[in-house]
């Protein structure tokens, strides 16, 4: 460590005012504080410090992705294989899953830091970390045979709209993944819906009955009543639950396996990076809307099965466990206040919820459920913070 | 009358170094200073020139827009010199000390209901700037009458002195000084003690409140907030627990005696124990030859609110302790020391590091600020350690937008920069928070008052 702190020294009069490369500073100075933490100490107020970063946390959401995107990375391959009938080894699956996976994930940090340096060498900011999850996030939520152009389109998108006109990280009003999915979901409908691109069937043909479709796709003709990529009925609502929360499911990469996302939850729940209340409050409002539906649906609408299918059911279809742990959570978007969290996070629910099954042309409702209530975020933390302050005032007539 | 107020928000941050209950007296310090920066909102105009003798208790300046605001010599001798900074600011009045103490005498106190004689005593003694107001934490005004007077006798910061142990053997001006203080205000005394601290039960003419929790449990402004708190337009006046001793025991002597006993602590420290000084002496007086390395930083105060000094410098005119933490201007890899490491010495109120494994550890923390200075992402980690029914960001925020306004809806007469000191230390962004309340203070004060 000592020789790279040398090396680091050796280059930085370069990177300084008046050296040669001085417009890149941002970018030596990322480098540095990735390898180091700098040695800047208090100069006024608390003389010690909290040892928590910005680069510890958002490091820690990686390590929260991480069981979602191995999971998918194995799922890739295994749905593939299933899809052409053909026999292969764990290894097989898990290399066909890279193969497919890590240029998304390359295609999506590439372009994002990229665009990221270039605002922060034209502002001369220090880089921020916030796009390090970001840049996770984006793969994890894409089909994975989706055009790496799009993704860079996408990635560039975001990162510019959604986050550096409104001032760079902590300034944004939308998710930035969110907004990356949401830029294709209606720029490209056909790379991201329907049901050929939630299975890679490259390099052979599928088998007969082979379907593609998501579970959220199936709900709208058959109801709970689901079948397999391979065109084969699960024997009973359990099974084809136990399917879908263990994640043996055609979908977005990261998004299948509720198992993983729940490992992914419980890191970011035990290190308190993200909020208990917007992650219980969402749980609990798609349940809520998924048993409203179950209750009232049979009565209103015999017709509509998608109504029928068991909440508990609802919970573990699609993206809505991967948009309330990862994406719903995101603090910079999300409520501020506690109370705000509770509502945020309960509407959040409802509306993931409400939009799939009543939109069937819109089935990832939790997407735009989640952009909707970013918009909403600021006017609910008015009110709760009004709460407060009208207390105040009362206070102040009374006494 | 006692009542109970319980807090669960906030934290202890566990520090090597306490100090051991013994106490010896400092080296006599041959040179003493008041440095009109300890007193937040005063503007110095000098009452002496170089060269003047002065006795304990002699004005060496006073505040320009309350000049009945007088900064008292705490020993006898010759100025001998008045630092200053940039466009003559005046740093620091020093005093060379006699070697025997002669006194300004003044009218003693000792009882009575005439709160003129006591307002004027007190301001010609130099004690009224013992003597603060809420809001904004500057000093009292001699001219209004505040709505109850606050004391707190629980110091919850780290490492901080125990008050009982401080105030032992000063029972008697304690109460004196508490007595002078019901004359004062049209309300109430209300003292905030630790729970189960049954040193001050004996104080009487006061409302006692026993408090219970983490740090910033013992600070002041949550003993009002929860007692009572304060609105647009009220004035409370709140004085340090241990400043009372030196308030009681002036009064009765009719002299400014400035002794006061401090705890030297923190991990650079070699035997961590209490001092008997005198407020202005040296630093050097204190900490010589009793720390351990040399790359030391030196605390006036409690490591969260406290004030860097350096040994030729002089301790805050209200410290009573003095703490050596070792500074942290060196460079830490990612893997080993960093954001990367697993972290076994870090402290961290999160758990993204593995010090709530043992929480009873005290650690050895250092002053590298652990990060750099990034925008506002991480929201609730204020919350936890803010016991306020106040929203801290949404006010921090008003403050760096400098929304007067919304700084006086969202409740800044209720807090001072030292309410939000855990807040500071918690921030993943690492915004230097206390600067922030500060700079909103000094804006509201200067919208409101002349």
């Amino acid at each position: 460590m000592k020789v790279v702190e040398n090396l680091l020294g050796k280059v930085r009069p370069a990177f300084e005012k008046g050296g040669k490369l001085e417009k890149l500073y941002p970018m030596y100075d990322a480098l540095e504080t990735f390898a180091f933490v700098p040695d800047h100490t208090t100069k006024r107020g608390a003389h010690i410090r909290d040892s928590i970063d910005m680069k510890r946390t958002m490091f820690l959401v990686i390590v929260a992705l991480i069981p979602a995107l191995l999971f998918g990375i194995y799922n890739t391959g295994y749905q593939h294989f299933l899809a052409l009938q053909q026999e292969a080894t764990f290894m097989e699956m898990v290399l066909f899953g890279l193969w497919k996976t890590v240029p998304l994930i390359i295609v999506s940090y590439g372009v994002g830091l990229g665009v990221e340096f270039i605002f922060c060498i034209i502002k001369g900011h220090a880089i921020n970390e916030g796009f390090l999850v970001s840049g996770m996030l984006i793969p994890l939520i894409m089909p994975m045979d989706v055009p790496l152009w799009m993704v860079a389109i996408a990635t560039a998108f975001a990162v510019l709209i959604a986050k550096e006109v409104f001032g760079g990280t902590g300034m944004n009003i939308l998710n930035v993944a969110l907004t990356a999915r949401a830029f294709l979901f209606f720029a490209y409908p056909t790379k991201m819906s329907g049901n050929k691109v939630w299975v890679s069937t490259e390099g052979g043909t599928a088998v007969d009955g082979f379907t593609g479709e998501t579970l959220l796709a199936q709900a709208i003709e058959n109801g709970a009543n689901f079948y397999d990529t391979t065109g084969a009925y699960y024997a009973s609502v359990s099974d084809s639950f136990m399917a879908s929360f263990l994640g043996f499911i055609p979908g977005s990469i990261g998004e299948t396996s509720t198992l993983a996302i729940l490992i992914g939850a419980a890191i970011l729940l035990w290190t308190g990076v993200a909020s208990w209340r917007i992650m219980l409050s969402a749980l609990i409002g798609g349940a809520v809307m998924g048993l409203i539906f179950n209750i009232l649906g049979p009565q209103v609408s015999p017709d509509n099965l998608y109504l029928q299918v068991p909440w508990w059911h609802q919970l573990v279809m699609g993206g809505f466990m991967f948009g309330i742990v990862f994406m719903a959570t995101d603090p910079v978007t999300a409520a501020q206040t506690f109370r705000g969290k509770v509502i945020y996070g309960f509407s959040i629910g409802i509306l993931g919820i409400l939009i799939r099954v009543v939109n069937p042309a819109y089935p990832e409702g939790i997407m735009l459920a989640i952009l909707f209530m970013n918009v909403m975020a600021p006017t609910i933390d008015h009110y709760v913070v009004q709460g407060n302050i009208n207390k105040r005032l009362k206070r102040l007539k009374t006494a | 009358m006692s009542k109970a107020i319980k807090i669960k928000k906030g934290a202890d941050i566990k520090l090597i170094g306490e100090a051991d209950k013994t106490i010896s007296a400092a080296t006599r310090s041959t040179v003493f200073a008041l440095k009109p920066d300890d007193f937040f909102g005063t503007i110095p105009k000098l009452s002496v020139k170089e060269g003047a003798e002065v006795k304990a208790g002699s004005p060496l300046f006073y505040d320009k827009s309350r000049e009945r605001v007088k900064f008292s010599s705490p020993v006898s001798g010759e100025v001998v010199e008045v630092m200053r900074g940039a466009k003559r600011k005046i740093l620091a009045v020093k005093v060379l000390a006699d070697s025997e103490t002669r006194y300004e005498a003044f009218t003693p106190w000792t009882g009575g209901s005439d709160r003129d004689a006591l307002v004027d005593t007190m301001l010609a003694m130099g004690l009224w700037p013992f003597v603060k107001q809420r809001p904004y934490g500057v000093i009292a005004n001699s001219e209004d009458t505040p709505r109850d007077i606050f004391v707190s006798f629980y110091n919850s910061a780290p490492l901080a002195p125990e008050a009982a142990f401080l105030l032992e053997s000063e029972k008697e001006n304690v109460q004196l000084a508490l007595d002078a203080l019901n004359l004062l205000t049209s309300g109430d005394v209300h003292i905030g003690v630790k729970k189960g601290d049954s040193f001050f039960d004996s104080l009487t003419g006061v409302k006692k409140h026993s408090i219970q929790g983490p740090h910033p449990a013992g600070n002041v402004g949550v003993l009002i907030h929860h007692v009572s708190p304060i609105n647009k337009g009220e004035i409370v006046w709140t004085v340090n627990g241990m400043d009372l001793a030196i308030i009681g025991r002036s009064l009765k002597a009719g002299q400014f005696k400035a002794e006061r006993t401090i705890a030297l602590v923190g991990s650079e420290v070699e035997k961590p124990q209490f001092y008997t000084t005198m407020i202005g002496a040296t630093m050097d007086s204190i900490v010589g030859g009793k720390l351990k390395g040399s790359n030391n930083r030196i605390i006036s105060g409690d490591p969260l609110t406290g004030a860097a000094v350096d040994t030729k410098g002089h301790p805050g005119f209200y410290s009573s302790q003095v703490t050596v933490l070792p500074e942290g201007d060196h460079k830490k890899f990612f893997l080993t020391e960093g954001w990367l490491a697993p972290g076994f010495n870090s402290f961290s109120l999160s758990k993204a590091y593995p010090s709530w494994l043992n929480p009873g550890k005290k650690y050895r923390l250092d002053t590298n600020l652990n990060g750099e200075e990034r925008a506002f992402v991480v929201t609730g980690e204020l919350e936890k350690v803010f016991p306020f029914d106040i929203y801290p960001m949404q006010l921090i925020k008003s403050i760096m937008v400098n929304d007067i306004d919304a700084m006086e809806k969202l409740g800044i007469y209720e807090v001072l920069p030292e309410d939000f000191a855990l807040c500071e230390f918690a921030c993943t962004s690492k915004v230097n928070i206390q600067q922030v309340v500060e700079n909103g203070l000094a804006d509201m004060r200067k919208e409101f008052e002349s």
